[in-house]
Order: structure tokens, then sequence, then C-alpha cells
């Protein structure tokens, strides 16, 4: 946990970056966590979780290690499920409709809710390939309209330019940047709805980091995303909402630059001031 | 204070008897493995070269006394292996899929792994014994099929336990992407997780072949060899071991020099195998 960050440095740079924030019309809630428990075996990694993600905005979630963030984004996808003893109990809803719900296909849900992990995951394949795969699942397209997708969701990720001409290299040959941007493209490209960022710079130097930023800033016109992040300035520079979690609770949640300039609970100020975590 | 400064002395020299001694153990061990293998592989050449000849590999064995090639037992050998290969590899790699993927987290699992690595360590007599009960017996004669079935056997464990460490080897952060996007578990398996280990799996494979290729124990019982030539998956069928195994044993030069020759090459395709095998292991890491 090195935080570097003082109140300092946050404040301007929401008051350049930060777009306004639409108050008069707040967007409409896209997904709803309601007194959402998490358990890894009996131990309890999330309580009583409510909150909501805003439609075609940005929702941060930070904290100190172990505070739950990465859980909670794991539960709105379901990719838990992978693994053995891990339960949800409470409700998401994704446009009214409850995504725990047994019922609910969790594949076509998590094509519904794309993921960018930690770390770039480009799949074995060719660069063409990482991107194809994904669309195949769910669409069965002519080549020249799947080589059309594939260059949209390339040029959404801002990564077009850079491989046109070798879409047919390894996508695990590109640099560690490349290969988080080509994971976004990847996501796109299905035309989710939800875009769940964990920590997608963490692996990244700072120039790839500030192109994600922008491209998550350009992304958040077209989706609702939601993204977990233990650097604060980028929380306060992507986002308009922004929760912050302490052992398993959601501490404070609102207005991003609420929670960084007028935090009302002790524990975020002395979060955010990096005095504790 | 001065005991400490002694010893801080002292250490480095005993350490550095420890190492020179440990260091000459290996290249010890080392050396010997190396002159064992040159050895063997020395007088393979030396008595094998001399017997080769394109009437090695367009004549059947000869009988007693005459002069022939190893035809029948080379075309034995590679129907009996493919056969084995054949049958063993899907099987394998199915279940090596079930222990790395659907079953990890299973409580059968450890037990199916224990037990596979126990046949995997299984003498291979033992292995051509039971096929004796399980296939020759009931079908009433020696056979071809029997002969692929012991060497399937042999091939289910390896390939079993290197799908399994392969698999195991993909990062979880790859099935998860591949969720992510809403890809099926049985389509992350197919084409995530086998294109990542494809290498490795493939490595598994070959090294399986390599390894009844030489199998002579479990070919004794259930193939049994013949001095004919026979395409018959229901009669017996020669192989390269058994006819070393029989030719060498021989009282007769003709058939002796033949046994060196098989043996040579035997060596010569696995060690070929190897070399493929290497290769797709190295184009792996080099990605």
């Amino acid at each position: 946990m090195s935080i570097s960050a003082t109140s300092a440095p946050i404040l301007p740079s929401i008051a350049t970056n930060g777009a306004p924030i639409p108050h008069a019309a707040p967007a409409r809630e896209k997904v709803k966590i309601e007194g959402l428990n998490f358990f890894y075996g009996q131990n309890q990694a999330l309580k009583d979780i409510t909150l909501s993600l805003r439609e075609n905005q940005v929702t941060a979630f930070i904290g100190p290690s172990g505070c739950g963030k990465s859980t909670l984004l794991r539960v709105l996808n379901r990719i838990y499920e992978l693994y053995p003893n891990q339960r949800a109990e409470g409700r998401v809803l994704l446009d009214g409709e409850d995504i725990l719900d047994p019922k609910q296909d969790r594949n076509v849900l998590r094509a519904r809710i794309g993921m960018v992990f930690q770390k770039p995951t480009p799949f074995p394949m060719t660069i063409y390939e990482n991107i194809a795969f994904g669309v195949r699942l769910y669409e069965n397209l002519p080549r020249a309209e799947m080589n059309d997708r594939v260059e949209h969701a390339l040029r959404g990720a801002a990564l077009w330019t850079e491989v046109k001409d070798k879409l047919h290299a390894s996508g695990t040959s590109l640099s560690g940047g490349q290969q988080q941007r080509l994971c976004i493209a990847r996501t796109v490209a299905v035309k989710p709805e939800v875009i769940l960022f964990d920590e997608p710079c963490s692996a990244l130097d700072p120039i790839s980091t500030s192109r994600i930023e922008e491209l998550i800033d350009e992304l958040s016109s077209s989706y609702t995303i939601a993204i977990v992040t233990h650097n604060m300035q980028q929380a306060a520079r992507v986002s308009e909402h922004t929760a912050f979690m302490y052992l398993g609770e959601l501490v404070e949640f609102g207005d991003t630059q609420a929670i960084f300039t007028a935090p009302k609970k002790k524990q975020t100020e002395q979060y955010i001031t990096g005095r504790f975590g | 204070m001065e005991p400490v400064a002694v010893r801080a002395r002292a250490l480095p020299a005993r350490r550095k008897s420890a190492n020179a001694v440990f260091q000459g153990l290996c290249y010890a061990a080392t050396a010997l493995g190396l002159t064992a293998l040159c050895l063997i592989l020395g007088s393979l050449l030396y008595n094998g070269v001399g017997g080769l000849s394109l009437r090695v590999f367009t004549e059947i064995t000869p009988g007693p006394g005459s002069q022939g090639g190893l035809l029948n037992a080379i075309v034995g050998s590679l129907i009996m292996t493919v056969l084995g290969v054949a049958v063993g590899t899907p099987i394998g790699i199915l279940a090596g899929t079930f222990m790395a993927e659907y079953g990890r987290y299973k409580r059968i699992t450890p037990v199916v792994r224990f037990i596979n690595d126990i046949l995997l360590s299984a003498p291979s007599i033992i292995i051509g014994l039971f096929v004796y009960e399980l296939v020759v017996v009931p079908m009433g004669g020696f056979s071809a099929l029997a002969g692929g079935a012991a060497l399937a056997i042999i091939v289910i464990p390896v390939v079993i336990r290197t799908t399994e460490d392969m698999l195991l080897l993909v990062p979880n952060q790859l099935r998860e992407a591949a969720a992510s996007i809403g890809a099926p578990r049985s389509v992350i398996i197919r084409s995530v997780c086998y294109k990542a280990a494809q290498a490795g799996i493939v490595t598994g494979v070959l090294l399986a072949v390599a390894r009844v290729s030489g199998e002579t124990a479990p070919l004794l019982f259930t193939a049994l060899g013949n001095l004919n030539f026979s395409l018959r998956l229901t009669s017996p069928m020669a192989s390269l071991p058994l006819t070393i195994n029989q030719f060498a044993s021989s009282a007769y030069p003709e058939w002796q020099s033949l046994a060196w020759t098989g043996a040579l090459i035997i060596t010569a395709a696995v060690l070929l195998l190897s070399i493929v095998a290497r290769v797709l292991v190295s184009k792996r890491s080099g990605r």
C-alpha cells in the first residue's frame, strides 16, 4: 500500500480534468446493488453493501487492500462462480433484473457486463482473433463485417493505428500497455452495457496509464463503468462517483468531488489524505 | 566478539570446500550418465549400422540362417503404436482436462491423480498380463488389437499427467478473462486453455509415443509377434521390440545383426521424436 497522495494534488486535477456532473438530471441507475453480502467460505468479505452504478458514468471504488472492492466487482459479473466456496447474498439488479438469480444465464450476463483485469490477459491467439473470439460466441458475422467489428473495437481502444499492420501477430507480442488496450478492445467488441475495470493500470507505466484513463473517459459516454483503483488521483480524474470501502463495508459513497473535497466520514478523509490505509 | 569474527572468517572456507565437493559430485554424476549413454549409443551404432540396408525396410524377417529385413516388424510397430496412441491420447487428454478444469476442486481428483501415478509407474509386463486376461482370452488368441490395447493403457497415464500439469500452468486470469466476455466453460477450455497448453500437451503425447514404441513386455502376451507379414488386426503381429527380443537371444548371426539394426532404428525414431518435442517446447517458451 504505497499512497503518495496528499489532498493537494488531487484537488487541482479535479479542477482541470473533472467533467461537469449533470446534477440537473441524474442519470438512470443501471446497476443497483442491494444488501449484498459475500463470503469466501466462512469469511465474510462484503457486508450489506447498497449502492448504484449510474448509466454512462464512471464509479470508482477506493479503499485499502482487502477492503472488498475487487470482490464487489467480481460479484457484478458472477466471475466468482468459477471458484468453489464463494457465495453472494442479496440482490444485484441490472436494469431491474436480479443477476444473482440462478436462473440468469451467467455467460450471457458476462457478455453484458465486461471486465478488464489488473494484469493484461491477451489470449494465446493473434490480435485479430483475440477480438473476433468473443464476437463469434454470440454473433455469426460474415468476414467483412467481422473485419469492421475488429477495426472498430481496436479504434475504440485507441490501438488501431499501432496494430493495423500486424493483426495476425500474436497478442502476447504487444507491450503491456498495448495488451491492456487489446483487452479493452476485446471487451468492447462484444458490446457490453457495463464495463468493470479491476485496477486496470496497476501493471502499467505512467504513459500507458494516462492513455487508459483517457480511454475510460471516452468509453463512459457509451458504457456504464465501475473501476477499482489504488490510485486516488486516478479515481479523482476518471470518476463521477466514488465509493470508499473499508473492511468489507461501504464507508462513504457520493459524488467524486464531494468525497475528495469534503468527505463526511473521518475514515474517508484520513484515507484520501494518506494518513491511514 | 572474537568467536564471531573467527567464525566469520572460517565459514567461507568451509562453505567453499562444501561447494567444491557438491559441485564435484554433480559433475561426476553427469559424466557417469553421459558415459553410459555414449557407450550404449556407440555400441548400437557400431553393431547396428553395418546391418542397415534397403533390404531392412523392404524384406520381412528371415528364417534362421537366411537373409532378410525387418519390414513386418517396422510396420507392426507402427500400426500398434498408432493404435495405442490413437486410443490412449483422447482418453488421456479428456481425463487430464477433467482433473485440471472441471474437477480441480473436487475431492475425487487427488484420488484419481494418485491412482494414475501408480498406473504410470506400473511394470509394463503387468499391463500385458492384464490385457491378456481382458482381451486375448475372450478373443481366443493373440492379436494386434490386444497389443494396441496394452500400449494404450501405457499411453493413458502419461498423457493424463502431462495434460493436467500443462493445464494447471495456464493462469486463472486467462480463464477469468475468457469468462468475462461470456465464453462458456467448454469454449474457455477448448479455445483458450488448450491453446495456451498446446505445446506442452503435444510434447506429452510425443513422450508417450517414444515410451510405447520401445515397449516389449506388454506385447509378449498380447501381440505375440509374427515372423510373417500381417496387417490383420485380429492376428498376431510382429513388432520391433519383440523381434529384437527374439533375435538378440538367438544363436544365428544374421538374426543378431538384425536385432542390432532394429534397436538402432527404434532409438533413431525416438531420438527424432524427442527433438521434435524439444523444438515444440522451446517454441512455446520463446513466445
